[in-house]
């Protein structure tokens, strides 16, 4: 059995199912309200979902039973009495050590909790950072989106914002430095050159088998990283567009990436009327697109960075996306042949799956 | 002191009172007072800047006011949810 749960602009959805059996809802919560992210956090199986109310503003909420009682978790906020409110909470992401979980947000923040997910604490250090003033907001706010923990090392984390680039720490939060290296703003004046802070990351996943890759997807462009962020290379010759959200990877596999490319920034929707997911399985040096399964005809989707999962590994590596549309689509083999797991939900703006 | 008026959520927050009497001389104040009485009222009205969130309304004696609009004693705050059509 597989589990889906989904962040979606009318509440959040548990979708159980298999492949063969199909999928169906069962679980719904926060009816009506935005829910930006959802997940079942993997140590304790509790369900987090960040819910930004139009009335009430940014939460985070938590529950061990999707039809009990949601809890709202405490400290998510930032200074009393300052010149900025919280916007939303764009992801949660378990952290290497027992009971500490991350969180990040619009604008461009980052909290942290010890005691899974109860409480939380602002970061300071970037939230105090000295080049915060230069930062600046991209389409959908000043969001900090990608959180990546290095395994087995809680003092390494990797986190995007955008359009505020890649921030590093070896210090467990400490100190932030970029990792913006390679990365080339095509929005940018050519001699905006090294130092740019308006880098526009859509999204950062880690080979877990070897750390030291990442994978981006840009705002025009996918990226390799194979020094854990530091510096970047181009990789996206090869695909139907380099422009995307959300990227995925096998994760036994590091020289694997899933992308889901869209057509331009202006055009923000599956190109030429197709669903395809390109994968490489050489880092990036050739990419495959895979459509079949996938609407192919008049099909203008767009599918949002937290969009798309994965579990399991290899030829049996199940993939999951969810689009504005309310559909969900899914893969057990890799990506090779997809299957409709459910239509008609609201549009979907995140989808995390276990197994 | 004046009262505090809340509803729908923010009534269970509020301990499941709808009517607070509290002591402060501004909306601002009054709803922080509030929040130093129930705790988990806090940022459900007001942000962190201390702003009455977008789309929630106070009225004070049936008019339309701000966080610094000035209250006095036995004055009537009211806190509404928008209701906005369209």
């Amino acid at each position: 059995m597989t589990e889906l749960v989904l962040g979606t602009k009318k509440g959040l959805f548990v979708l159980n199912g298999t492949a063969d059996a199909g999928f169906a809802v069962a679980a719904r919560a926060f009816a009506g309200e935005p829910v930006d992210f959802a997940m079942r956090e993997p140590r304790t199986g509790r369900l987090f979902a960040s819910v930004s109310s139009p009335f009430y503003g940014p939460k985070i909420w938590y529950a061990d039973d999707p039809t009990g009682g949601w809890i709202q978790a405490k400290g998510v906020a930032l200074p009393e009495g300052g010149d900025a409110a919280l916007v939303r909470i764009w992801v949660i992401a378990t952290g290497e050590t027992e009971g500490l979980l991350y969180a990040g947000g619009d604008p461009g923040v980052l909290f942290e909790s010890r005691d899974g997910g109860i409480t939380w604490e602002l970061n300071a250090a970037l939230w105090n950072h000295p080049t915060r003033d230069a930062w600046q907001p991209g389409g959908g706010g000043l969001c900090l989106h990608s959180i990546v923990p290095c395994p087995g090392d809680p003092n390494r984390l990797v986190v995007a914002v955008s359009a505020a680039g890649v921030w590093l720490t070896d210090d467990g939060g400490h100190s932030w430095r970029q990792g913006n290296r390679g990365l080339v703003a095509r929005y940018l004046p050519e001699d905006a050159g090294e130092g740019a802070t308006a880098l526009c990351v859509h999204h950062i996943e880690r080979s877990p088998k070897r750390p030291e890759r990442l994978f981006m997807q840009f705002h025009g462009g996918v990226y390799r990283s194979d020094d854990a962020g530091e510096s970047w290379m181009e990789i996206g010759a090869g695909l139907v567009s380099d422009f995307g959200f959300p990227l995925a990877v096998d994760p036994d596999d590091p020289d694997s990436a899933y992308v889901i490319p869209l057509r331009a920034d202006m055009d923000r929707v599956t190109p030429d009327g197709q669903v395809r997911v390109f994968e490489t399985r050489d880092g990036g040096a050739t990419w495959v697109g895979r459509a079949g399964g996938l609407p192919q005809t008049h099909a203008y989707l767009t599918i949002l960075r937290l969009a798309l999962d994965q579990i399991t590994s290899g030829s049996a590596l199940e993939l999951y996306f969810g689009a504005t549309s309310g559909e969900v689509f899914g893969s057990r083999d890799g990506g090779v042949n997809w299957f409709s797991a459910i239509s008609q939900l609201p549009p979907v703006y995140s989808l995390r799956a276990s197994g | 002191m004046a009262i505090v008026c809340v509803h729908g959520p923010l009534k269970k927050l509020a301990g499941g009172g709808s009517e607070h009497p509290v002591d402060g001389d501004t909306v601002r104040a009054l709803l922080r007072a509030l929040e130093r009485e129930h705790p988990a009222l806090t940022g459900w009205v007001l942000d962190e800047r201390g702003l009455i969130r977008r789309h929630i309304n106070v009225y004070v004696n049936g008019e339309r006011g701000g966080e610094d609009t000035i209250v006095g004693q036995r004055d009537r705050v009211e806190v509404l949810p928008a209701i906005s059509g369209g």
